[in-house]
């Protein structure tokens, strides 16, 4: 029962198999394969009831697909952790990495071996910060499901519930980004915009079957200019910074009560509060400034929850000591500024001067065209430092875009580094993955060759790209 | 340079309040890994002269000129200032702040009569900050809002002096497409009648400047043009001033190239043109010059469809005139990673890019030809503008930036906040001062 692999990792033991298997019957039968002795009671008495909070619904039926056992050798390996391996050896089956070393890794006979001398193996890219699928392309208005901007708290809202697995955004991210996972958030119109969905970088004909198994939802929340402008501008509450802030409290204090409350009528917002408070669900907290983050931090004490990520903290270099105190990602563009008020102080050290303070640095894109070169963005972040004299290893640049993303969105003991074990989510470079000059060769998700750019049929096609201009083409 | 060219002798006064900040040095750089800018190959120990805010020399290592400053660059990349089109550098400090920013006027009467030139602020962030790029010259220009026509682009230079304009109304700017269609009431059928009718205008307007009757259609309605609008557009259908026409669909662009049988002076560049491969040789055919898109790969439109990376690739392949569109990145100092990554696609399968001298040139010397600077920006030449950049780096490569940028032979300073704001965060040590207190 591939498909109810519990959704939170954290209470992954909460959730017994046996329950998982006798909910399935449930959900897909209607209740009518129970066995015939227990059905004595008529189609009038049988109390209705939805899927008990908590259980796994809208669960993912991503399954592997097949691939072949096959070594990597001769490359210059970067394992997502920081490691850095010369003429390297990595060896996946079965969809997982099996070993990964340098040049005397052994070799079983009877396998694919690819000879990669010059070339570089990364760990699949990882993008904290998308909105594929929910904003795709075409942008039309019809296409536009990324903000659910009628209230400044929608945490009840799922963006899985928003995802078009046809988004030809997925399979640019894939070809020329080398993205394996990716999490899809909500917009940032709403103090809290509901929860995130993470997905594999696989085509599907549905969101389920691209959701991540086992990787734990996120809580999208924005601080600053957005809500007070969306809200504000409609002459409500929140208007101001401060007001902001009040509403967020109030929100969190009206969950807290909820949770404790064990015959509380269920209420999807405050389920997904609720889930926060219990540290099941994570919080990616949109915040641009510096001063504003440190705000956030405390009302996060206040309530009794933790900040997983700021995302696009334009200003987490003023506090990299805090966050680091606080064990908070950053998840930042490399150069994006000026845009807006809040992006005012952008600077392109920002990952940099983090680094420096030993904080969590994640590069992310926000952005279906810069979800194609996180690689380019990691390298220019780390060039503003070597400026300084801040030498940053380049395989600390890789864990950038894999490892530290992973671990901010909750899956990192699954992907984001080259581990035995861990699935084989793999790019292979044609040439060192942080100069420009160099794109994915292939890419594996779970050990399965899912692009090849020697191979165009191994390009994805959306059906929405079919029968129209450039169909299939090199992208 | 303006100093130079233009500083006559009753003007000294002013010139020299205007140019405080320095003067052009007359200065030799030797031991360069030099590129013209022209799409020829790198020259290993090169040299380059500059007398008088202009080139006198760029090629093979050669003595130093008398009296000239001289500069070892050490084996350095010394290019041309890149020259980046199409721009609304000088025209907002905020984008998102309207209160700052210049880019579209929604509420104005004037369209095609708007001078984006007036507006433009020498020491705005986004010039200092492009400067420190390594981008010395630039077309800038208003966007369309309440009409197809954006107004008069100009171009400029990036040295935050007192004279910004390089050229004034360099071109007409307009949108046709989607955009275009939207902003003439809904449909491409009116973008095109409102052009054509506008153009009409004009014509009957060629040579009786200053005559208060028109022929305008309806005055005071906010379709047709008025006075000033229609006059601006003189300069367009003699051929005088260039139109650039932003469109990306194959169908669009064989709608603008249509336009010539009709006005057979317009002076056409495309802008955009997502979709240009699919119609390469009719553009060359043309003649006509694109400022193409370079990484846009996503069907973001309907009139996207067919857009793929290797747009510019196959575009110069079929011989058209091609630079790297900066309207469609998020700040123009991105054009150098998209030149880099057009020479990265030289290597895909099945990919058209560009090898890396022609990148190169798509970003100096190919926009400085298209916007009429041909000779003078974007290439080391004889007689060209003293704009010279000495990098620390492969230009193209990411991360690389300028050691020092010359803009007509005056050596740039390249301070702006963004430094200011990295050299006080270098410590968070507050234990003696505030940070307010560092600078």
């Amino acid at each position: 029962m591939q498909s109810h692999t519990p959704l939170r990792a954290r209470r992954g033991a909460l959730v017994t198999l046996a329950a998982a298997l006798a909910l399935s019957a449930c959900a897909t039968t209607g209740g009518s394969a129970k066995p015939a002795s227990a059905s004595a009671e008529t189609k009038a008495d049988k109390k209705l009831a939805a899927t008990p909070a908590g259980d796994p619904v809208y669960a993912s039926t991503y399954k592997p697909y097949p691939g072949v056992a096959t070594a990597i050798r001769g490359a210059t390996v970067y394992d997502g952790k920081g490691g850095k391996i010369e003429n390297g050896v990595v060896f996946m089956s079965g969809g997982t990495i099996t070993s990964v070393g340098g040049p005397d890794t052994p070799i079983p006979a009877d396998i694919a071996v690819i000879d990669a001398a010059g070339k570089f193996v990364t760990p699949g890219i990882i993008d904290i910060h998308s909105h594929l699928g929910d904003y795709p392309s075409p942008g039309v208005e019809a296409n536009s499901d990324g903000n659910e901007a009628t209230d400044p708290t929608t945490p009840e809202v799922w963006a899985e519930h928003s995802v078009w697995p046809q988004d030809p955004g997925f399979s640019r991210a894939l070809a020329n980004g080398g993205i394996t996972a990716l999490q899809i958030l909500p917009g940032s119109a709403n103090l809290m915009g509901g929860r995130s969905v993470t997905l594999k970088n696989v085509p599907a004909r549905t969101t389920q079957g691209m959701k991540f198994p086992g990787a734990p939802y996120s809580m999208k929340m924005a601080c600053g200019e957005n809500p007070k402008r969306v809200y504000g501008g409609r002459g409500r509450m929140p208007s101001t910074r401060m007001g902001n802030l009040a509403v967020n409290r109030q929100t969190w204090l009206d969950a807290i009560e909820y949770a404790n409350d064990p015959k509380a009528k269920r209420d999807l917002a405050k389920e997904t509060l609720a889930g926060v408070l219990k540290g099941e669900i994570l919080i990616q907290n949109h915040c641009y400034r510096a001063d504003e983050m440190a705000l956030v931090l405390d009302m996060a004490k206040e309530m009794g929850y933790k900040v997983a990520a700021f995302h696009h903290a334009v200003e987490a270099y003023k506090i990299g000591d805090l966050l680091k105190e606080n064990d908070v990602c950053s998840a930042i563009w490399a150069d994006w500024y000026g845009f807006k008020m809040e992006s005012y102080d952008g600077i392109r050290e920002n990952a940099a001067f983090l680094q420096r303070e030993g904080a969590c640095v994640v590069i992310h894109s926000d952005d279906a065209n810069d979800i194609q070169r996180l690689n380019q963005e990691a390298r220019k972040a780390q060039k503003a430092g070597l400026r300084l004299g801040m030498n940053i290893p380049d395989a600390t640049v890789i864990q950038w875009i894999t490892y530290n993303a992973a671990k901010a969105m909750g899956i990192g003991d699954k992907t984001g580094s080259l581990e035995t074990g861990k699935m084989a989510d793999v790019v292979l470079w044609n040439g060192d993955p942080l100069s420009v000059y160099s794109r994915p060769e292939k890419v594996w998700i779970d050990g399965a060759l899912m692009f090849d750019a020697m191979n165009p049929k191994t390009r994805p096609v959306s059906d929405f790209e079919l029968g129209q201009p450039g169909e299939g083409d090199v992208k | 340079m303006k100093r130079f060219s233009s500083c006559g002798l009753t003007a000294i006064a002013f010139c020299a309040a205007a140019a405080a900040p320095a003067l052009a040095q007359d200065i030799t750089i030797t031991n360069a890994k030099l590129v013209i800018g022209d799409g020829s190959e790198p020259i290993t120990n090169g040299t380059v002269v500059v007398q008088g805010g202009k080139i006198v020399y760029a090629g093979p290592e050669q003595a130093a000129a008398n009296g000239s400053a001289r500069i070892d660059a050490k084996g350095a990349w010394v290019t041309p200032g890149l020259f980046a089109t199409v721009t609304s550098l000088g025209l907002a400090d905020v984008s998102a702040v309207d209160e700052t920013n210049d880019i579209s006027a929604r509420g104005t009467p004037f369209s095609a009569a708007l001078d984006a030139g007036a507006a433009v602020n020498p020491t705005s962030q986004g010039i200092l900050v492009d400067k420190a790029a390594g981008i010395t010259r630039a077309a800038t220009t208003m966007r369309p809002a309440g009409s197809i026509f954006a107004g008069q682009g100009a171009i400029i230079d990036l040295d935050g002096d007192a004279r910004p304009i390089v050229q004034a109304r360099a071109f007409q700017m307009i949108s046709l497409g989607e955009g275009g269609a939207n902003r003439a009431g809904g449909s491409r059928a009116a973008a095109h009648t409102l052009l054509r009718a506008a153009l009409r205008e004009a014509q009957a307007l060629v040579g009786k400047p200053g005559i208060p009757e028109t022929t305008e259609i309806g005055k005071d309605d906010d379709v047709l043009l008025n006075r000033f609008d229609a006059e601006a557009l003189v300069p367009v259908v003699t051929g005088k001033q260039k139109l650039y026409v932003d469109v990306e669909r194959m169908a669009d662009i064989r709608a603008v190239l249509a336009l010539k049988q009709e006005f057979p002076k317009l002076d056409l560049v495309l802008v955009g043109a997502t979709e240009g491969w699919l119609v390469a040789g009719e553009i060359a055919a043309a003649g006509v010059p694109v400022i193409a898109n370079g990484l846009i790969d996503l069907p973001e439109t309907f009139e996207q469809l067919g857009a793929t990376q290797s747009n510019i690739g196959r575009l110069a392949k079929a011989g058209v005139k091609v630079a790297i569109n900066a309207a469609s990145l998020n700040d123009p100092r991105r054009l150098s990673q998209v030149a880099g990554n057009l020479v990265a696609l030289t290597k895909l399968p099945g990919a058209s890019g560009l090898e890396w001298s022609k990148a190169f040139a798509a970003i100096s010397s190919v926009p400085a030809e298209i916007s009429g600077m041909g000779g003078k920006a974007g290439v080391l030449k004889a007689g060209a503008f003293g704009d010279v950049v000495i990098w620390d780096g492969d230009p193209l490569e990411l991360g690389t930036i300028p050691r020092q940028v010359y803009i007509g032979g005056v050596e740039q300073d390249l301070t702006n906040h963004q430094t200011r704001l990295r050299d006080r965060y270098k410590s968070l040590d507050e234990s003696n001062r505030p940070k307010a207190y560092d600078w």
